[in-house]
Formats: structure tokens, C-alpha cells, sequence
């Protein structure tokens, strides 16, 4: 999973996403390097503003402009990058190389055309199929994502169809054009417990059976710790850890990672305080000098207040941008 | 584990709103709540019922806390409201301090109020956009007559203290904080007359899990130091179950299954309530016990199924649940109702083990 001679599926150097405010231009992405290995489920986590869906919507170029725009960076996908492409080229990345579903499928419908139109409709775009091809291919999709009664369904309307199936909707019209990525945007944080419990039963075996990469943002680390393989916890604009998601859970080495971790409520524990990470996020206009974290930081040292950390390998995969922690090769909490 | 909260009627389950009036320690009863709503019957169609919720009785007492759990349209925000008598009820009634809500005056309910408060799950939405933040949370204090000026303002500014609000925030306007901030100017305001009781409408699912950790906190420090007795409804089951003393599971409206927390969480006997656990996602990851995945999607409360209505989703039903709804049977303080669980033929204490095993499957 290592090994810096294997090719990655998707490549992000030094990317870095700015907007326009009323309170100047703010960093909503940072200085942000990942990569995602083909077939690999990799998790974004982070808290609401630290960046997790800029950074996705920057892979896609979808960020609004004017307001927005992706500052520097590379974001290679298969060697190329997608930051030279003219967008008539990024065009046909969207849809057919990388797709992306969102929180709240309601909004991604067209509520007056048929969903089944719809998937069609994004097939003969990207794949040049004929009307009726193209409503058999909609169908066979709606089939793959394991729609009750599919080809009916095809014909439903959004508004027909309960929160669950309109996520199956957006699944199969992610997939219909067969992409190497899906990125799912909170995929099921509209979702009850019980039909999100089946959507990401859903997303994980068809990222199996089609050999597909997942990246899977969400703030949920439960989501993460049961579906991705490795994660990337996301502050301020950066990515503050990175490692397989079993290390990083059993063994956090940021203080940020160990603060959310222990404040997230689990099932088994009896009535009584929970653990908390003191403060608020800091605003991206306002950041503290050195590192972004320390003033909410139990670890912090003098110097954090001067050292910007950057993200150092520890070896095994794992990342930390934590002074404090790669001094020591890693905390032991 | 101190099930006495729970109240729970001796003999059988029905008659639980019928309990004799021995509830000493009962600061708020549910007796039989039912509430319906009527749509429709326009020219395009028939009237309908909406069956929100249905048969609810639940005892309060100081200092404790029910979690009030279900997915959406389970009818526990409906509940809430009724609770507060923010909605009347079609049927069934709310005791508060052994009066019945119903049979106040105008007059006598706005007082009684005062001892009854919500805290809501958006602090964007509920807050006056317009007012400062001292007079959104002094409000109550002269409409009530408690406190006017000087010493409405340091009553308030205490409370501002006490939820962790500067008192520099006392002329700010809520557009100017954070959530988790709005979160805690939502709490003062619903302490500000020193309720008894307060129903928390899922007052941290829109808060950031580091933020909402902060709140959870402060609910419970709050009930610790005023005894005040909380109905926190929440779709979250790790939320419900960090403050609830006792839990209750909600299904299109009914309550399925009532106990206290631990008793919900190590040996849940309801088949929804299994699934609904282990549907939750864990930090602990993937080695942990199989997942029950319910299929389907929770029914219309416009058109209950007949029988239990958990019973098309239900991986262990038996002819019986398709015609006859089950009642909320109590077993040793723990309440199911499930013909499976309580039924003739499988005793209530060995059933938790066997539905689990019959619902297990590999995912």
C-alpha cells in the first residue's frame, strides 16, 4: 500500500483552495497532499470548515468561481493533471473517471424528470448510447445498486421516492458511467441509521465488484472506522494525520485525532461526562501563528507557538503534522 | 439497575396508564398520549390520520433522564410537543406534579409553564435574529414577572456565566456565534425561569461531535445541580445513550421497547432496537459483532402495515405479528413489545439471546 513506485489512481500535491470574503481571502484548503490507490477506500474526516469538502469539490474543479479557486497544486489523476486540462477535457473526467455524490439527493434531482430519464440522459452524454440503450443501461444500473423493482422505479419521480432510494438514484447515476473514483460527499449523513447502515453496505460491495476507489467524506469517525481502509483527518485547511484507519484509531498520534476520538459518544458506555476538545476551531481568518491547533493542544510546547508543522512520515504509512509527536517518532497516549 | 424511574405497572402491560396513582416520585406523567393528525380531505382526496403518536405513557422524575430514540417520523419530536402540551393531544393525557395539564386555565397553564421548557436542535433557527442575546434569554424572566431590570440582568448574566457565555455576549446578536455558542444561549434561555422539567429535541445533532460533546456535558452537569428532569429526544443511540438513565425506543409512534440504559444497550430484546444498535457505525471498527441490516425503508404513518408494525421489516416474524399488535409487556422493568419476546411460547428472558441469533446473518 506503501511504496512510492506504485502508481496512484489519484495524486494531490500542495493543493491549496482560496476564497473571496467579506473579510478577505481565506485558505479553505491549505497545502493539502494525499494520494488514493486504486480499488482503496480512503476516508476524509474532519469537523464542519476544516476543508474536507473543498478539497473534494477541487479535485472535480468544481469550486464556485469567482468567489473560489484552486490556488496551487497538482491533482493528477492516472499521471495526468487535472489542473491543465481545458474544461471541455474536464468535462469528460467528471462522470466517466471520477464521480461524486452528495449529502442531500433532493438537491442533485431534477425533481421533474423520472430518475430514470435522468441516469439515461448522463449515459448518452458520456457514453453515446441510443434513447433506448440508454433507459436499458438506466435500468440495469438501478438493478446494480439494488433498487426494489427497478425497472418501475425508473419511472418514479424524486419526489416518490423515500431519502434511501434517492441515494440509490445518485449511486447509480454516479456509476452508469463506470468511473475509476467515486468521492461521496456525507453520503448518508441525511440518512436514518438503519438506511445508512445499507446505502454504505451498498457503496463498499460495489466498490469491491467494480474495483472502483472510494473517497469517503465524512464526519462520522464510526462511518470511518468500520468502511475505509486508510484516513486522513482534516484541520484548519490541512490534513493533520494520515495512516491505515486501524493504527490511527488504536493509536492516534495527533493530539487533535486523540481529542475527537475520545469525544465521540460510543455505544457500551454507561451515563457520564464525556471527553472534550476545549475551545473552538479557530476562524480561517484568524489563525494562531505555528501550529493551528495549539491553543486547544494538552500536548503543546513553546515551540508549537512559532513552528508551523508540517506533515512528516513516521514510518508504516502513518503521517502527523505535530511537532510534539514527530519529535518522539509518534505519541503514546 | 434502578428501574424505578420507569414506574413500571405491576401486572400487565396495557394497563400501564392505569397504574395506581403511587407515582411518588413523578414530577411529569404520560398517560395514554395519543395524537393524530388529519390530512388531506381536500377535493383531491379523502381525508387521513397521521398515527404520530399512539399510547405513550411515561413517568419523569427529578434529576432523571429518559432518551426518547427512533429514526424520523417515529414521532418522538411530536411527543416532545405533546409533553409540553405544545400540542394537544387527540387522547390520553399529561400530569404535571399530578395535575392534569388539561384541566388548567389559560392562565394556570402559562404559569405552569415556567416549570417546562424545550431546547431545541437548531440554535440558527430558533433564536430571534433580531433580539440581543441578554433580553433572548431574559425574556421569560418579565413576561412571568420574575425579574425586572437590574436584577433580571444579573440573574441573567449568572445564568449566561453558568452555560459558559462571557457576559460581553449579553449585547451581541446570535448571528455572531458559533453553534455549539447559540447551543448553550438556547440553554440559558430555557433555564432562565427554573424549570423542573425540559425536553432536549435533539440538541446536538447539529453540532460537531467536539462541540456537542461540550453540550452533552453541560445538559448533564445542569440536571445534576438543579434536579432537573430531561426528555432527551434523539435519532442518535451513543448521544441517548451517554445521558439516559432510562431509554425508549420509538416505532411508527409506539413505543417498542422501554428500559433502563444499560438494560437497552447489553440486552436489548426488541428486534428493531438490536437492528437500530447494530446498524450504529463504531469507532471500534470492523471486527466487531455481525450487523443485522434491516431491508426496506420505515413505513408511511399514513398507512400503518396491520399487526405489529415493525413486522415487514422484521427477520423473525411470525404469522401472529402480520394481524395482532403487540402490547408493551413489562418483564422485570424492562419493557418489549414484541409477541416474540413476551409471547406464549417463548419465555421474555431467554428470547434476547434468540432473536439475536436468529437475526445474526453475515452481512
Amino acid at each position: 500500500m506503501t511504496g512510492s513506485d506504485t502508481t496512484h489512481l489519484l495524486d494531490v500535491r500542495g493543493l491549496v483552495t482560496a476564497f473571496d470574503t467579506s473579510d478577505g481571502v481565506v485558505r479553505a484548503v491549505d497545502g493539502v497532499d494525499f494520494h488514493v490507490a486504486e480499488g482503496e477506500t480512503v476516508a476524509l474526516v474532519g469537523e464542519s470548515g476544516c476543508g474536507k469538502s473543498v478539497t473534494a469539490l477541487s479535485i472535480l474543479r468544481l469550486v464556485q468561481a469567482p468567489a473560489g479557486r484552486i490556488v496551487a497544486g497538482r491533482i493528477e489523476l492516472g499521471g495526468t493533471n487535472l489542473l491543465e486540462l481545458p474544461e471541455v477535457e474536464m468535462r469528460k473526467v467528471r462522470g466517466a473517471k471520477i464521480a461524486m455524490i452528495f449529502q442531500e439527493p433532493m438537491t442533485s434531482l431534477n425533481p421533474v424528470l423520472t430518475v430514470g430519464y435522468q441516469i439515461a440522459e448522463a449515459v448518452r452524454l458520456h457514453r453515446g448510447l441510443s434513447r433506448s440503450d440508454a433507459w436499458k443501461e438506466a435500468v440495469r444500473v438501478l438493478e446494480l445498486v439494488e433498487m426494489p423493482d427497478a425497472a418501475e422505479r425508473a419511472a418514479s419521480y424524486p419526489h416518490q421516492l423515500s431519502g434511501g432510494m434517492r441515494q440509490r438514484v445518485m449511486i447509480a447515476m454516479a456509476l452508469s458511467c463506470d468511473p475509476r473514483l467515486l468521492i461521496a460527499d456525507e453520503p448518508t449523513t441525511a440518512l436514518d441509521v438503519t438506511i445508512q447502515a445499507q446505502i454504505l453496505e451498498l457503496l463498499d460491495s460495489l466498490r469491491a465488484r467494480l474495483g472502483m476507489a472510494l473517497l469517503l467524506i465524512t464526519h462520522d469517525l464510526g462511518v470511518v472506522a468500520e468502511r475505509a481502509e486508510r484516513v486522513l483527518v482534516m484541520y484548519a485547511g490541512r490534513v493533520i494525520e494520515e495512516g491505515p484507519v486501524d493504527a490511527v484509531f488504536a493509536d492516534p498520534h495527533h493530539p487533535y485525532t486523540r481529542g475527537l476520538l475520545r469525544s465521540v459518544p460510543r455505544l457500551g458506555r454507561e451515563r457520564g461526562p464525556l471527553a472534550t476538545i476545549p475551545g473552538v476551531v479557530p476562524k480561517l481568518n484568524a489563525l494562531p501563528k505555528g501550529c493551528r491547533f495549539r491553543d486547544r493542544c494538552d500536548a503543546a510546547v513553546a515551540e508549537c507557538a512559532s513552528v508551523d508543522p508540517a506533515l512528516a512520515p513516521l514510518g508504516q504509512g502513518r503521517r502527523v503534522a505535530c511537532i510534539v509527536a514527530a519529535a518522539h517518532g509518534g505519541l503514546r497516549w | 439497575m434502578n428501574a424505578s424511574n420507569v414506574n413500571v405497572a405491576p401486572g400487565n402491560a396495557p394497563g400501564v396508564g392505569a397504574t395506581p396513582p403511587d407515582s411518588s416520585n413523578s414530577l411529569l406523567r404520560a398517560v395514554g398520549l395519543t395524537k393524530t393528525f388529519r390530512v388531506g380531505g381536500s377535493l383531491f382526496g379523502a381525508e387521513r390520520s397521521v398515527h404520530a403518536v399512539t399510547d405513550v405513557n411515561l413517568e419523569f422524575g427529578a434529576g432523571r433522564t429518559i432518551g426518547i430514540v427512533g429514526e424520523s417520523g417515529c414521532g418522538k419530536s411530536t411527543l416532545g410537543r405533546l409533553l409540553l402540551r405544545l400540542l394537544v393531544p387527540t387522547a390520553g393525557r399529561v400530569e404535571f406534579d399530578g395535575v392534569d395539564l388539561a384541566t388548567l386555565t389559560p392562565r394556570d397553564l402559562r404559569s405552569a409553564r415556567r416549570n417546562m421548557q424545550i431546547v431545541f436542535q437548531d440554535p440558527y433557527a430558533s433564536l430571534n435574529p433580531r433580539m440581543k442575546i441578554g433580553r433572548i434569554v431574559g425574556e421569560g424572566l418579565e413576561v412571568h414577572g420574575v425579574a425586572t431590570g437590574k436584577e433580571a440582568r444579573e440573574q441573567v448574566l449568572a445564568l449566561m456565566a453558568r452555560v459558559g457565555l462571557g457576559a460581553d455576549a449579553y449585547d451581541r446578536y446570535p448571528h455572531e456565534f458559533s453553534g455549539g455558542q447559540r447551543q448553550r444561549v438556547g440553554i440559558a434561555r430555557a433555564l432562565a425561569l427554573s424549570p423542573r422539567f425540559v425536553v432536549a429535541d435533539e440538541p446536538v445533532s447539529a453540532l460537531d461531535v467536539s462541540i456537542g460533546a461540550q453540550i452533552l456535558n453541560l445538559l448533564m452537569e445542569l440536571q445534576d445541580e438543579r434536579g432537573l428532569a430531561y426528555a432527551f429526544i434523539s435519532h442518535d443511540l451513543r448521544v441517548v445513550e451517554h445521558v439516559s438513565h432510562d431509554v425508549a425506543v420509538m416505532y411508527l409512534g409506539r413505543i417498542v421497547e422501554l428500559a433502563p440504559a444499560a438494560e437497552i444497550y447489553a440486552g436489548a430484546r426488541h428486534p428493531y432496537t438490536q437492528a437500530l444498535l447494530s446498524a450504529v457505525p463504531s469507532v471500534e471498527g470492523k471486527d466487531r459483532k455481525q450487523r443485522v441490516i434491516l431491508g426496506g425503508d420505515v413505513p408511511s404513518p399514513l398507512d400503518p402495515p396491520k399487526g405489529c408494525a415493525f413486522h415487514p421489516r422484521c427477520a423473525i416474524a411470525v404469522a401472529r405479528c402480520r394481524v395482532e399488535e403487540p402490547q408493551l409487556i413489562d418483564d422485570g422493568g424492562h419493557r418489549t413489545a414484541c409477541h416474540l419476546v413476551a409471547g406464549d411460547h417463548l419465555s421474555g428472558h431467554g428470547m434476547a439471546g434468540g432473536a439475536e441469533a436468529h437475526l445474526s446473518r453475515p452481512a
